[in-house]
């Protein structure tokens, strides 16, 4: 006969394997972090050296000179092959730990469901720089990317979604107040991913 | 003893998680399921069956590229008698406490 325990343990790992079969939850805090600290270094840069800081949204050709518009997307291309690059590597890293494979069906869903997103944001901020828009080109980024933290959440830890809804938050202001897109997404991409990070670090991975 | 709700083919710990990851999914192939439950080919191919002669689970065949591709849903029988067995499960530990 079965006793209280044993129903215990039921509900239990019935949560447990709903959670598990419908979520992927090796996604490391650590490679927020990492992705944040490389944001911060790449907006510096883009900043500082390339000159990077639109104070209006559209520029004609002269005045783009005065920007190494090349440089900056170059950096910004850097900033997520390494984020990318840390987040892969941390996770598998994590899955192995958990005896979770990282290409299941759940990572293939987050990847698919934040991929559709992003694909679209980049694109968009291919044809805004095409057409001199750099302005935007900050926060457009930073929206589209909070789009795909919203929808990949139904994925993984679900406060992901709060994420998602700050980076969008940070995006629209930056594009309303185009002079400060590059600090908007400094604190998006930046100081967000940290502290975002570091709490899904001590939530979930301790 | 035992309440209405109760299954007689969710008292296995293995069926009842083929369940639960069916609960929350469209339709999972068999290596998923492998992979969220730690058994072996014959032993989940058992339950499975098992499962499938009450009607609790569906398959769908199809192929990925010249590959089959054997993955299994949940029925609406399936749901209704997963949601019973949980259902007297919650209703259990409560009275019990």
């Amino acid at each position: 006969m079965s006793t209280e325990q044993d129903y215990i343990r039921d509900i239990a790992e019935i949560r447990s394997m709903m959670e598990r079969s419908s979520k992927f939850l090796s996604l490391s805090g650590w490679a927020g972090v990492m992705a944040g600290v490389y944001a911060l270094v790449g907006a510096y840069i883009v900043h500082v050296f390339f000159g990077f800081a639109p104070l209006k949204i559209a520029y004609d050709a002269v005045e783009l000179e005065q920007f190494s518009l090349k440089g900056a997307v170059m950096v910004a291309f850097g900033v997520l092959v390494l984020s990318v690059g840390t987040a892969v590597l941390l996770s598998s890293q994590r899955a192995v730990k958990r005896g979770e494979s990282l290409l299941n069906v759940t990572s293939r869903r987050l990847v698919i469901s934040s991929a559709v997103p992003l694909v679209a944001g980049g694109i968009l901020g291919l044809i805004f720089m095409e057409h001199g828009l750099i302005g935007f080109l900050a926060p457009v980024t930073l929206v589209f990317y909070g789009l795909a933290l919203y929808s990949a959440a139904t994925y993984t830890y679900k406060e992901v979604r709060v994420l998602g809804l700050i980076q969008l938050a940070l995006g629209l202001l930056g594009a309303a107040f185009v002079e400060l897109g590059v600090l908007f997404w400094a604190m998006g991409f930046g100081l967000m991913h940290i502290v975002y990070g570091i709490y899904i670090h001590i939530k979930h991975e301790r | 003893m035992l309440s209405s709700g109760f299954h007689k083919a969710f008292e296995s710990r293995i069926r009842l998680g083929i369940m639960s990851a069916l609960a929350v999914n469209d339709a999972l192939d068999f290596n998923s399921l492998k992979e969220y439950l730690d058994v072996t080919d014959g032993n989940l191919a058992s339950h499975i069956k098992a499962l499938e002669k009450e009607d609790f689970i569906g398959v769908e065949k199809s192929f990925v590229g010249r590959k089959p591709n054997t993955k299994y849903f949940i029925t609406p029988a399936g749901k209704k008698a997963f949601g019973n067995h949980l259902a007297a499960l919650e209703k259990l530990i409560k009275l019990q406490k």
